[in-house]
């Protein structure tokens, strides 16, 4: 679609206004899920969902809640379109991306619907920028279905044991799995690589353990190359939540806090890997 | 064996992997009586490095052979060990203690780290069982044998560019020259050339009973430097002529490390003099090529390294790694000779093709001992051995 068809509107025809001082509040949160070029943005009057997927078998949202923004004014019930993702956070870090002291970029993001740009205005030190980020025709999202009735297994740990656990991740392994057990061992990550294989286990009532609610024993194994993009949440959280339901589809839930102390959350959705050879003790 | 590590000792034992690391693709690991050795030689066989930690270096030492007639010893892949020890602030700050296992019933090695909040990290390795590792040196025979704090040497290296591949060291009179090693076709007018002079009192002993000028690469030392720099232990330098390896030992109560490279040696100035050296004649498509780097191959003339297959039943890598094979291959080649060594009986194994066992032998020692003994084996030694330049990283074999 030729920019020029993509017109520009007055502040009253848009129908989605969000402004925030510090632009890496979003920004941040949106790297955590930057692991595909496109994303999706649900806008809905809760605040905006930013959805990336990969080979239908994983997905990741991002939720950004109203209340993150300063102002946040939606005119219709649901917004949604589509946008490069790389191209946005660059967009978003026009004036650099790394944290100057007392110097933030404040964002001012409008977009007047179907076929218009998104617009982004952003301001430090009275320099304003403004950005047009042609939106694609949003596509449908993936429904994994993951029902909170449904979930077997749930641990909730503090980020700090697993991030460690997924920095030394053997990458030569194709799958990671993850037993969740309320017998020994509990939790349990294990990799099986060209030179052998890795557990890694944390017990119920480990300190690094918030919740442990697990009913049976299941062993799942997924795609190292699907987890991998979730290592990104990962370094930014300080909770995870650890989830797994009856078909062993994986939901991993991260908290963030971003600079201001409000919390975000980043969820991800993975398909368990098909074929399950027999297992290595 | 069993072995535990606790404490600050875990950090230690990290360390020294990745000192190991920066040598050696395979870590050679050997739990004998006097304590853990463990060791590793380059590709090109220009640098070897052993690390013995004594038994009063672990909580809990067992060196206990499985099996009552043979020794273990094994070797592994280097970069699955530097997976276990890959973060030394977590070390540091997590692991409580380390439990290396052997499980023969499975083969593997198993390294256990408990850490804090009762996390346990396991990592079950596959081996190869292989011959001990050894590398020929006599420290005493040095005529020049320096001592020093780390932090003069790593002071001193740090000048040099991170890229800088050897360097050179000479010692005259009172004084110690470090400086880059330049090759004979480099522009030295596009070329910054660094050279620190120490004083012999900077030294804590200093002992040169003639002057001498050696050469040697820099990657391998920078190891051994952070390990020194981070223990505290001061470093003792033993080296001869131009050719012959320099040695890089620290010492501890409970751990020695001894390090090994290669000199190059220095043909064109001093052709007589230089009688170990048989790099030139014993590898003649490198000969017209040879500047003296490749000479840093000499080291091989001092390796060591037997290695069987006797054991094969208990390897239990993948098989689809490649590397495995073609090693195996090698081995067969060199279990010919071990087996006629082990049996007194030469005339038992008469393998057609191979040449006997003893000349073999002889030719590693020979080569050590004196030029002369080289025999008509000598397309054999560089199949074995010969190795590709030093100061590149090369495929795996």
């Amino acid at each position: 679609m030729p920019l020029s068809s993509q017109a520009e509107a007055g502040d009253e025809q848009y129908v989605l206004i969000a402004s925030l001082d510090n632009v890496r509040n979003i920004s941040n949160i949106l790297k955590a899920i930057q692991f595909k070029d496109h994303a999706t943005f649900l806008a809905t009057s809760n605040g905006i969902k930013v959805t990336v997927e990969d080979s239908k078998c994983l997905q990741a949202n991002a939720f950004i809640q109203a209340d993150i923004f300063q102002e946040f004014i939606i005119k219709e019930d649901s917004v949604m379109f589509r946008v490069n993702m790389t191209v946005l956070l660059d967009c978003l870090s026009i004036f650099g991306s790394s944290a100057v002291p007392g110097m933030t970029t404040a964002l001012r993001m409008c977009y007047s619907g179907y076929g218009f740009p998104l617009t982004l205005f952003l301001e430090e030190g009275g320099v304003v920028t403004v950005c047009k980020i042609k939106t694609q025709e949003p596509e449908e999202t993936l429904d994994f279905d993951f029902c909170s009735t449904n979930v077997v297994n749930k641990v909730i740990l503090q980020s700090d044991s697993l991030r460690e656990a997924f920095s030394e991740l053997d990458m030569t392994s194709e799958v990671m799995q993850i037993t969740m057990s309320p017998d020994k061992p509990f939790f349990r990550l294990s990799t099986f690589g060209n030179s052998g294989s890795t557990h890694c286990d944390y017990p119920k009532d480990s300190d690094m353990m918030e919740i442990f609610q697990c009913t049976q024993t299941q062993t799942n194994r997924y795609k190292i190359s699907l987890l991998k993009p979730s290592t990104k949440a990962l370094a930014l959280s300080c909770k995870v939540s650890v989830r797994t339901d009856n078909r062993g589809f994986l939901s991993l839930q991260y908290m963030i806090r971003n600079d201001d102390g409000q919390i975000c959350f980043v969820e991800y959705y993975c398909c368990p890997d098909e074929e399950m050879a027999e297992e290595e003790p | 064996m069993k072995c535990v590590v606790a404490g600050s000792n875990v950090k230690v034992l990290g360390k020294a992997v990745h000192s190991l690391s920066r040598i050696g693709d395979e870590l050679y690991f050997e739990p004998v009586e006097s304590g853990l050795a463990l060791r590793t030689v380059n590709l090109s066989r220009s640098a070897y490095a052993c690390f013995l930690f004594n038994p009063l270096f672990f909580q809990q030492y067992d060196a206990e052979a499985p099996k009552e007639d043979s020794q273990f010893r094994c070797k592994i892949a280097m970069k699955s060990v530097q997976t276990i020890f890959k973060s030394l602030s977590t070390l540091e700050k997590t692991v409580e203690k380390c439990r290396i296992d052997l499980n023969l019933e499975r083969s593997r090695l198993v390294f256990q780290l408990l850490c804090k909040y009762g996390i346990t990290k396991t990592h079950k390795l596959s081996f190869q069982e292989c011959e001990s590792l050894q590398a020929v040196f006599a420290k005493e025979e040095c005529v020049a044998i320096l001592k020093a704090q780390p932090k003069l040497l790593v002071d001193t290296v740090m000048n040099f560019p991170a890229t800088l591949e050897e360097v050179n060291v000479t010692v005259t009179g009172e004084r110690v020259l470090f400086r880059n090693h330049l090759e004979e076709e480099q522009d030295i007018t596009k070329l910054m050339v660094t050279e620190m002079s120490l004083a012999a009192d900077e030294f804590d002993h200093f002992e040169a009973q003639e002057d001498i000028s050696i050469t040697f690469c820099l990657k391998e030392l920078r190891g051994l430097l952070s390990f020194a720099e981070s223990s505290g232990l001061p470093i003792n330098i033993y080296f001869n002529d131009p050719g012959r390896p320099v040695i890089f030992s620290l010492d501890d109560p409970v751990l020695e490390v001894n390090f090994v490279l290669a000199t190059l040696s220095d043909e064109d100035t001093r052709p007589h003099e230089h009688t170990v050296s048989g790099a030139k004649k014993r590898c003649p498509p490198q000969a017209d090529t040879a500047n003296s780097t490749f000479l840093s191959d000499d080291i091989d003339a001092y390796m060591i390294e037997m290695e069987t297959t006797g054991l094969e039943e208990k390897q239990e890598l993948p098989a689809d790694m490649p590397s495995c094979s073609t090693e195996r291959g090698t081995h067969h080649a060199l279990d010919c000779f071990q087996e006629n060594s082990g049996s007194d009986t030469e005339s038992e194994e008469d393998i057609p093709g191979t040449p006997p066992q003893k000349k073999f032998r002889s030719l590693f020692f020979g080569s050590v001992l004196s030029p002369a003994s080289r025999g008509p084996d000598q397309t054999l030694l560089n199949q074995e051995v010969l190795a590709e330049a030093s100061d590149e990283d090369e495929a795996p074999k």
